[in-house]
């Protein structure tokens, strides 16, 4: 194994680690990662590029349902956020999942002004996401054309900041 | 409507009044008590204050209940108000003393102005009768006079007799120094008159002349006049007035024709006498020649006149003596005073001493109206220049002055003793406050560091586990096995604390599911086999047959109880048995004796053999126990209300830790933790969840005997009505269906649960005590007996028995053990068919495996089920068609790579609609997952539609088994959702669903469901 491949993988690894103590991803993507094998090689592109479509339409037809300041249709854009929550939270996008919750309260209580807010962080978010992903696939690729593998193994158990914390006094 | 107000206004003084005397009987009364504990007094004279507060607003005064909040309220805040009411008090009180004072101070003045008058009245009234006496008897003597000498011719009367009489009737006069009888002669008349007497008339000296200068003889022949009143006759005191002629003299020319005109006594003005020089007052009466009637006119008396006679009073003397006579001569001044001219009044008698003081004025009469005299009273010496000092008025006003003062000091010390009091119960607020926000913030800490360390733990945990999987060499494996157990202690220690913060918190609910509490019972007992084992200790279980198979509960919690009691007792129990029992409560109510509570009585009935703790005395405070209590613990019919007890014989606790032993954190003792471990929180976890499951629990205790710990629990009745008791039982074992055994024990207690335990499997068994009997019935049994089971400690005694005398038709011998290296095969090397062991605890599973391989009967060895979840997984899942409802396409395609990877076969659909149409029957799938929340279709209603779809189709081919694949249609349907609570669980099955999994998936949920309806693919294939 050569030192190029070696150096490779270690960035790779390091990068992945940054992702997941940024908060960017949890351990759903290791779990993704997981069910990617010979049979399938590009299972978790095809499926992280199906995530940024999937979230790219959303966040579209949801900016159009909250354009208007009046009649805005909470169901449309309730039922959008669910799809969001459900397939960032599948990819293991942690942050997007995190906006979409937030994002989930504002749409119960019927807040406008929250939803666009929480809108744009997502937008942000999910943009943000999709760049660092695009360099860990071309991190991916490089190693591949240089003859490496990717390493599997990383550490999935560096989340130190908890997303949810018991709540007591509620 | 005024009146109202000033009705209400006094109602209000009246009560505030009625509250300072409460607050300052309260005061005295908690003085009294304990003056040397102020900080006591405080508190306690507050709560006082309060229920006073509360008595008095509530004794039904017409007054608003808020009233006395709002003077509560303004004792709190409005501390001027009270100042004011202070100063208010004392300034009136000042007041009041000042006006007492004045009071007695004039009322002793009235008093001594009264004894004043009354004495003055009495001088003056004495001196009137005395005067009057003096002047009545001169009148006689004018009668005398009139009688004798003008009536009579020649007169009876000279001057010799005259004198001679009015000397010796002087004491009639007291008062008169001397009488004189003066004629009326008219001027024709003189000379013979003159040559008569034989003297000329003289008249009287002008300028007053000094007594012993004093002639007659000296003095002047009268001028001539009208008419003269020369004096003829005269007492021997004034005997140097004969022949001076009355009417010369100024005061006695007034006199004369005053009293001629009046016919009365008349007096002169005071003036000085002749030759005494003395101050002196002449009365005067006319004596007429004949008696006049009383209406006669001034001229016809003045005609009538015959003469005139008159006394001479000498006042100053006259008063000395009156007044000698009387007791307290010299405390009073007395002054007599002629007032007939106001203006200028005439001293008669008295100093003349000016002095404003206390004076009192008396009228004197002295029978002429024409005269007034007056007597003025006035204390003397002392008494006169100061007044008494009043000590009496002093003394009252300061003794109230005093007083008022005093109270006011009270009112003001009880005042600030309430502020002080207030302050206090203020700060022990703030304080209270603080330690309750200080608990909060305790128990979210631990909920919180528990959560923070359970996650890394929960990797270091998963680390491990992987670490394992890899090729790692002996010492290794130790190494991570090691780290993993300790691990784990670690995260099951969180969630113990985890635990307790949540119940405090109240965040524990209990679950309601379906149980099998012997089932439970057997694993636990399993989980503490080991222990006990090694121990050597007997461990045993008892669950009464009255006891439902299935109950409804939380099996969870209810085996985190019993773990921890039980664990406590493996834990402190060196020698003997920890024995569980189970009951009904109506169980133990009903039969004061149970047959299994081997309690008190004797020490002989109990596991072991060790005297335990009484059993009763643990639950003795139950409220379901207590006589009425039961009645009133209303139970639903299909409420089943448990008692659990767990007996041992450990060190027992101490008497003195027993009343913290459900505290959290709190053991008997700092060395406790150090010797034994644990964290002291699990008793405190029980009672809670004891609790929760609407019970209660209690312990009795023994040092160095053992204790016992005893809960209750309500659970529901999981063994439906439909269900025979009998199919339920045994129904896993039915191998063993109508065995016999016969138990060799000597022990009744332990003899009874082993009897319980093969009873459970179907087996009769016949208890004996010894091994001669058990030979004996054997011999006498008409039956066969299929095994004897014998009791280890009966073994070692008897053991020789089987070896000398052994059974023809043999039945296989059991040995019940408590540990695994008993040593059997020292006696019995040479028996050809040698004992198996069986070693407690007996539990079910455990039972039937070592009777079966004694027995050598029943089924092959299950098939082990080997290697990781996922590699099962995989072969559940090779080959099977799924299909995979779900809108979320990033989620389709997740789940469907995952389930491709355990090697199924996936169809996707991305909605309700179309699973539908897919899975119309007949199809080739063989299970469904079904995301719940879609839009057109939810997961709900399409599973809905495909069980009615199936319904029809079964319906329609019940009875044509064509195929020969399928005899009903039911395809497994299970539920893919985020949010895994127990409402969409429940709702997930009722609308037909088999199961759910959670999303993201998991391989060892996903084992847990799929394989509960997919057998293995060989079972399939064979």
């Amino acid at each position: 194994m050569n030192t190029v491949v070696a150096k490779l993988q270690r960035q790779f690894q390091d990068y992945l680690v940054s992702l997941y103590q940024q908060g960017f991803l949890d351990n759903q993507f290791t779990e993704l990662r997981k069910l990617q094998d010979e049979g399938t090689p590009d299972f978790v592109a095809e499926v992280v590029s199906l995530f940024f479509d999937d979230c790219s339409k959303l966040i579209n037809s949801m900016s159009r349902s909250l354009e208007r300041p009046e009649n805005v249709d909470f169901k449309q854009v309730d039922s959008g956020v669910h799809q969001l929550k459900g397939s960032s939270s599948s990819v293991g996008a942690r942050r997007v999942k995190n906006v979409c919750i937030s994002f989930k309260e504002c749409c119960d209580v019927q807040n406008r002004e929250g939803c666009l807010r929480c809108l744009q962080q997502v937008d942000y978010e999910y943009k943000m996401l999709k760049t660092k992903l695009q360099d860990l696939f071309n991190l991916e690729q490089q190693i591949v054309q240089a003859g490496g593998a990717i390493p599997q193994h990383f550490p999935s158990y560096t989340i130190l900041r908890p997303d949810i914390r018991p709540c007591l006094d509620a | 409507m005024s009146l109202f107000h000033v009705l209400g206004f006094c109602l209000k003084i009246g009560q505030l009044f009625w509250m300072l005397c409460c607050w300052f009987l309260s005061w005295f009364l908690d003085a009294d008590k304990s003056p040397l504990d102020p900080d006591k007094t405080k508190m306690k004279n507050h709560n006082k204050m309060c229920f006073l507060w509360n008595k008095i607003s509530t004794s039904g005064l017409k007054i608003p209940p808020s009233f006395s909040h709002h003077l509560f309220g303004s004792v709190r805040f409005g501390k001027t108000f009270w100042r004011k009411v202070l100063v208010a008090w004392v300034v009136s009180w000042v007041l009041i003393s000042f006006w007492t004072f004045w009071c007695l101070t004039s009322q002793a003045m009235d008093k001594r102005k009264e004894t004043l008058a009354s004495m003055c009245d009495e001088r003056a009234r004495m001196l009137q009768d005395q005067f009057n006496v003096s002047m009545n008897h001169v009148q006689a003597m004018s009668i005398l006079i009139s009688t004798f000498h003008h009536a009579k011719f020649p007169s009876a009367i000279d001057q010799r007799t005259f004198s001679e009489y009015t000397d010796r009737t002087s004491f009639e006069r007291p008062l008169t120094s001397g009488v004189a009888y003066a004629v009326r002669v008219l001027h024709s008349e003189r000379q013979e008159f003159e040559r008569q007497q034989g003297w000329t008339i003289r008249r009287m000296e002008q300028n007053p002349v000094h007594k012993d200068d004093y002639d007659t003889e000296a003095l002047e022949p009268s001028p001539v006049q009208q008419e003269y009143a020369p004096v003829i006759f005269a007492q021997d005191t004034v005997s140097h007035v004969i022949s001076l002629d009355m009417l010369s003299g100024k005061e006695d020319r007034e006199n004369v024709l005053r009293a001629r005109r009046s016919g009365k006594g008349v007096l002169t003005a005071p003036f000085p006498l002749i030759k005494t020089n003395r101050l002196g007052v002449i009365l005067t009466f006319a004596v007429y020649k004949r008696d006049l009637p009383s209406n006669a006119t001034p001229k016809e008396r003045i005609e009538a006149t015959n003469g005139y006679l008159g006394g001479v009073f000498d006042i100053e003397t006259l008063v000395e003596n009156l007044l000698q006579q009387l007791a307290s001569k010299q405390t009073i001044l007395v002054n007599v005073y002629d007032t007939t001219n106001h203006s200028q009044p005439i001293s008669m008698y008295g100093s003349h001493v000016s002095a404003d003081g206390l004076e009192h004025v008396s009228p004197l009469n002295f029978g002429d109206p024409f005269r007034k005299h007056e007597m003025r009273c006035r204390y003397l010496g002392q008494f006169k220049q100061k007044p008494p000092w009043p000590v009496q008025s002093m003394v009252t006003s300061f003794g109230i002055l005093v007083i008022a003062l005093l109270v006011a000091h009270i009112f003001h010390a009880t005042l600030s003793r309430i502020r002080r009091a207030e302050e206090d119960c203020h700060k022990m607020e703030l304080l209270k406050k603080k330690a309750e926000a200080a608990d909060v913030a305790k128990s979210q800490f631990l909920a919180t560091v528990s959560h923070e360390i359970r996650t890394p733990m929960n990797g270091v945990l998963g680390m491990l586990h992987m670490l394992m999987d890899t090729e790692l060499d002996v010492t290794q494996q130790d190494y991570v096995r090691t780290a993993q157990a300790s691990g784990k202690a670690l995260v099951s220690l969180i969630n113990e604390v985890l635990d307790q913060a949540k119940i405090e918190s109240g965040k524990v609910e209990l679950e309601e599911v379906r149980f099998d509490l012997r089932g439970i019972l057997d694993d636990v007992l399993s989980l503490f086999s080991g222990k006990s084992q090694e121990k050597g200790l007997e461990l045993a279980v008892y669950i009464s047959d009255r006891v439902p198979e299935m109950l409804i509960g939380d099996p969870g919690r209810f085996r985190q109880i019993l773990t921890n009691l039980m664990g406590n007792s493996i834990k402190f129990t060196e020698k003997g048995h920890i024995f569980v029992t189970v009951h009904l409560v109506d169980e133990l109510l009903d039969s004061s004796d149970v047959e299994t509570s081997s309690s008190s009585s004797s020490t002989e009935n109990t596991l072991s053999g060790l005297p335990v703790a009484d059993r009763k005395r643990s639950w003795q405070n139950f409220k379901a126990f207590s006589s009425n209590g039961h009645r009133s613990l209303a139970l639903a019919p299909s409420e089943i209300n448990l008692v659990v007890s767990v007996e041992d014989t450990g060190v027992g606790i101490p008497v003195e830790a027993q009343s913290r032993i459900f505290t959290p954190f709190m053991q008997v003792g700092p060395s406790i933790s150090r010797t034994h471990g644990g964290t002291g929180i699990g008793l405190s976890i029980s009672k809670c969840l004891v609790g929760l499951m609407k019970g209660e629990i209690g312990f009795s205790s023994t040092p160095k005997v053992g204790s016992t710990f005893t809960f209750t629990a309500v659970f529901g009745n999981g063994v439906h009505s439909t269900e025979r008791k009998s199919e339920l039982h045994n129904n896993n074992q039915p191998e063993f269906e109508g065995m016999k055994a016969v138990l060799v024990d000597h022990r009744p207690a332990r003899a009874q649960v082993s009897w319980y335990h093969f009873q459970r499997l179907g087996i009769r068994v016949e208890l004996v005590t010894s091994v001669d009997q058990a030979l004996r019935f054997m011999k006498t049994c008409a039956t066969t007996v299929d095994m004897i089971l014998v009791e280890q400690e009966v073994w070692n005694k008897e053991a020789d028995v089987f070896v000398k005398d052994p059974l023809v038709p043999s039945p296989k011998l059991f040995l019940l053990a408590n540990s695994i290296d008993t040593s059997v095969s020292d006696t019995l090397r040479n028996v050809i068919d040698p004992p198996v062991l069986i070693v407690k605890p007996l539990r079910a599973s455990m039972l039937a495996a070592t009777l079966q391989r004694g027995l050598g009967i029943g089924k092959r060895e299950t098939p082990q089920r080997k290697g990781p979840p996922a590699l099962i997984l995989r072969n559940l899942l090779l080959g099977r068609k799924i299909l995979i409802v779900d809108d979320n396409n990033v989620n389709l395609r997740v789940a469907a790579g995952a389930l491709k990877k355990y090697g199924a076969d996936v169809v996707c659909a991305e909605s309700g609609v179309k699973a539908i149409s897919l899975l119309k029957p007949p199809h080739e799938f063989d299970a469904c997952f079904m995301d719940i929340q879609m839009p057109e279709m939810d997961g709900f209603e399409a599973t809905r539609r495909i069980r009615g779809m199936e319904e029809e189709m079964n319906n329609g081919e019940a009875l044509t088994v064509e195929e020969g694949k399928r005899s009903r249609w039911h395809l497994p349907v299970l539920a893919m959702t985020a949010d895994v609570i127990q409402a969409t669980h429940e709702k997930c099955l009722k609308c037909g669903m088999d199961g759910y999994v959670s999303k993201p998936f998991e391989a060892e949920q996903l084992y847990r469901e799929v394989s509960r309806f997919f057998n293995s693919p060989s079972d399939t294939e064979s």
